[in-house]
């Protein structure tokens, strides 16, 4: 167990009747950026949350820098920096005022203050903004100032709640460069997001629906492991009808439309393409490309969750 | 408890309340707004009741009454009238509040030694000002009837009778039977309670509702130290606003203030405790700005009005709402205001409201403390 860890077994919690988190496992490692990616509702705030020590677990433990969240909550918020999914800074004081105020809830030592403040200001490139009213900022700065406001007092872990929602792309990536840098300073981040393109950018990833995790592992396991068979991309017209038809054509294992074209899941892709071709255009449907492609997390996710929607 | 952790709240929240232009009006403008309306607005006193007066007669005698009434101070001849149906017109227009009638054979009567009768005709619509003016009228009349006995007594050459008893009153405390300056200093409770209650009933809930609670309960700081650096301010604020209604009340209403100014200020700061705990309590408990600021109203401010005896006397209420005042603590503070200001009473003397504070300062201060928890 070292200090900059997150390890969670069994986690539970319960709202009433609702289980909110579900029996959750997960470790992970100094300066590794690790994705929570799920659908809202799916449990990613309530677990950040306890992790945060700021709800009790039903059951399970989990143990955040070497300390238990729900026995010592106070030595655990220490030694975390928190951004919540919602904005939660002053928007009626100043980017500066916003600062000093957390550096003192922190304690960051006098000597030091003036330093990490500066620091702050520059990694999240506010720097001649210290005087501006934090309500004035346009969104993807206030991201950065949340940020820089919760990692004042250097914690070896951090907890990200959708930091990037609802900001606009650009700003998006140069938030997650942010977190990239951190975690190259030996920072733990954990963030949780609902953008597919973004857990791309995680060293590893959980998948979790309705409180479970579905998925567990590194971008490239999880686009390897999850699937099974293979992944083919269909170009044809009309979309509506090809759909159907694929659904129903011998060696498919699933259909989706994703975007202006279909997404099948085949055994083989390479006895699967001439067949599908035939298929298809004997019952009108012109095909104007079929090819083997690369999942991505997008066509794990709906592959894992379609299958629990079996189950259900 | 870090001091510096304190010090942040506590700076943070004088930011937020000088930038609140609603927050900063009520610290600024409300104490002397409250000082203005009660200081002139409210006058329990019943003096110049405008009364109209109906001479039937029109002879030395009944003009001598009638000048009575008008040198009065109870009294305010407004209207004189020549017949009934004005009269009337004159109560039902509210114009005035009491007609007098002198009959036609007012002096007749007098000169027989027979019981002239004046009728006086009161709008009772305000019960309290219609008995105060019934009472007026006797002590006028009966005044002025002593006095034709006495001319009549002496026409006729005998002595003089000396009246069987006579009341000798002093007034102590509020010499002046002004009612000013027992209604000023109550003031005071009602300022601080809006002040300590309302406003720090909105702080915790206005967290809540804006989503910094979460981010400030996810740092190191504790439930303690986010209360006192929450309060601390308010504090403050609260006892400057003391000082500026105690001044406006000696200087400016002219109350006599016969008591210690660490009297004052004790008892201030100790009531400024009790409802800033409370307010703090209201605030954890309602978590939305407008159920805490509504409660924290009905809670502090309408009883400190009503059942504190800062207008209405405790001892003419209801013998249920009399017990229920106990559990006022504004009517402690009410009840030690009034005597350090009027009575010159030293803290020793006020022992037992004291003591009634420090409990309610105790019990509240509990509560807050263990109401608060840093859990969503």
């Amino acid at each position: 167990m070292n200090g900059s860890s997150v390890s969670v077994r069994d986690l539970v919690k319960k709202f009433g009747d609702f289980t909110a988190v579900d029996h959750i496992n997960l470790e992970t490692s100094r300066g590794e950026v690790f994705g929570f990616l799920g659908p809202n509702g799916a449990g990613k705030s309530t677990t950040i949350r306890i992790l945060c020590g700021l709800l009790r677990p039903t059951s399970g433990t989990a143990l955040v820098a070497g300390f238990d969240v729900a026995r010592e909550p106070e030595a655990v918020r220490q030694r975390i920096g928190y951004m919540s999914q919602k904005f939660s800074l002053y928007n009626d004081l100043r980017v500066i005022e916003n600062l000093r105020f957390f550096a003192g809830l922190y304690n960051v030592p006098r000597e030091l203050l003036e330093k990490r403040i500066q620091w702050a200001l520059e990694m999240a490139d506010l720097t001649g903004h210290e005087r501006q009213m934090t309500g004035t900022l346009p969104g993807g700065w206030k991201q950065r100032l949340a940020l820089g406001c919760a990692v004042l007092h250097q914690p070896p872990i951090v907890f990200l709640d959708e930091p990037t929602s609802g900001v606009d792309p650009i700003s998006r990536r140069q938030f997650w460069e942010l977190i990239h840098h951190m975690a190259g300073e030996g920072v733990t981040v954990f963030v949780t997001t609902h953008y597919m393109e973004e857990a791309e950018y995680c060293n590893r990833l959980a998948l979790i629906e309705r409180g479970r995790i579905v998925a567990l592992g590194t971008p490239g396991e999880l686009k390897q492991r999850s699937m099974k068979g293979e992944l083919l991309l269909v170009e044809c017209a009309p979309l509506g009808q090809g759909v159907e038809l694929a659904q129903k054509a011998p060696g498919v294992l699933d259909a989706a439309v994703f975007g202006n074209a279909l997404h099948l899941v085949v055994e083989k892709a390479a006895t699967a393409i001439p067949v599908l071709r035939e298929y298809l255009s004997q019952r009108g449907v012109t095909v104007s490309r079929i090819e083997a492609i690369a999942p991505t997390l997008e066509d794990v996710f709906v592959s894992l969750t379609a299958g629990h929607k079996e189950l259900a | 408890m870090s001091w510096r952790r304190l010090m942040a709240v506590a700076r943070k929240e004088l930011i937020q309340i000088w930038r609140d232009s609603r927050s900063l009006g009520i610290v600024l403008v409300m104490p002397l707004a409250m000082m203005l309306l009660f200081g002139y607005g409210v006058n329990l006193d019943m003096k110049h009741i405008p009364i109209c007066v109906f001479d039937r007669e029109g002879s030395q005698k009944s003009q001598d009454l009638l000048k009575r009434f008008q040198s009065s101070d109870y009294f305010e001849v407004v209207r004189a009238v020549d017949n009934y149906p004005a009269l009337v017109k004159a109560i039902d227009s509210g114009q005035v509040r009491m007609g007098v009638v002198v009959p036609h054979d007012f002096s007749e009567r007098l000169r027989t030694g027979e019981t002239a009768t004046v009728q006086a005709i009161v709008d009772a619509t305000d019960d309290n000002t219609a008995n105060l003016a019934i009472g007026y009228t006797q002590a006028v009349v009966s005044d002025f009837s002593q006095q034709v006995q006495l001319d009549w007594l002496r026409q006729q050459g005998r002595p003089e009778p000396k009246p069987p008893i006579s009341v000798n009153a002093r007034t102590w405390f509020n010499e002046d039977l002004e009612s000013k300056a027992f209604i000023v200093p109550g003031v005071l409770a009602l300022v601080m309670s809006v002040i300590g209650a309302f406003l720090t009933s909105l702080t915790i809930a206005r967290e809540w509702e804006r989503g910094s609670m979460e981010q400030l309960i996810s740092t190191p700081v504790t439930p303690l130290e986010i209360m006192l650096g929450k309060l601390a301010p308010y504090f403050v604020i609260g006892l400057l606003n003391t000082a500026v209604c105690a001044v406006i009340a000696i200087w400016w209403f002219e109350v006599p203030f016969r008591g210690s100014v660490a009297a004052l200020f004790v008892s201030s700061a100790l009531f400024m405790v009790v409802v800033m705990a409370l307010g703090f309590f209201i605030s954890v408990i309602g978590r939305s700005q407008l159920a805490a600021s509504q409660i924290a109203l009905t809670a502090t401010f309408l009883p400190a009005f009503l059942l504190s005896g800062f207008l209405f006397s405790i001892e003419q209420m209801p013998a249920v709402i009399r017990a229920l005042t106990h559990l006022i603590p504004a009517r402690y503070f009410v009840t030690i205001l009034k005597d350090v200001f009027l009575k010159g009473s030293s803290l020793s003397m006020l022992e037992g409201e004291l003591l009634a504070l420090t409990l309610f300062a105790v019990a509240l201060t509990l509560l807050a403390t263990r109401s608060f928890k840093k859990k969503l």
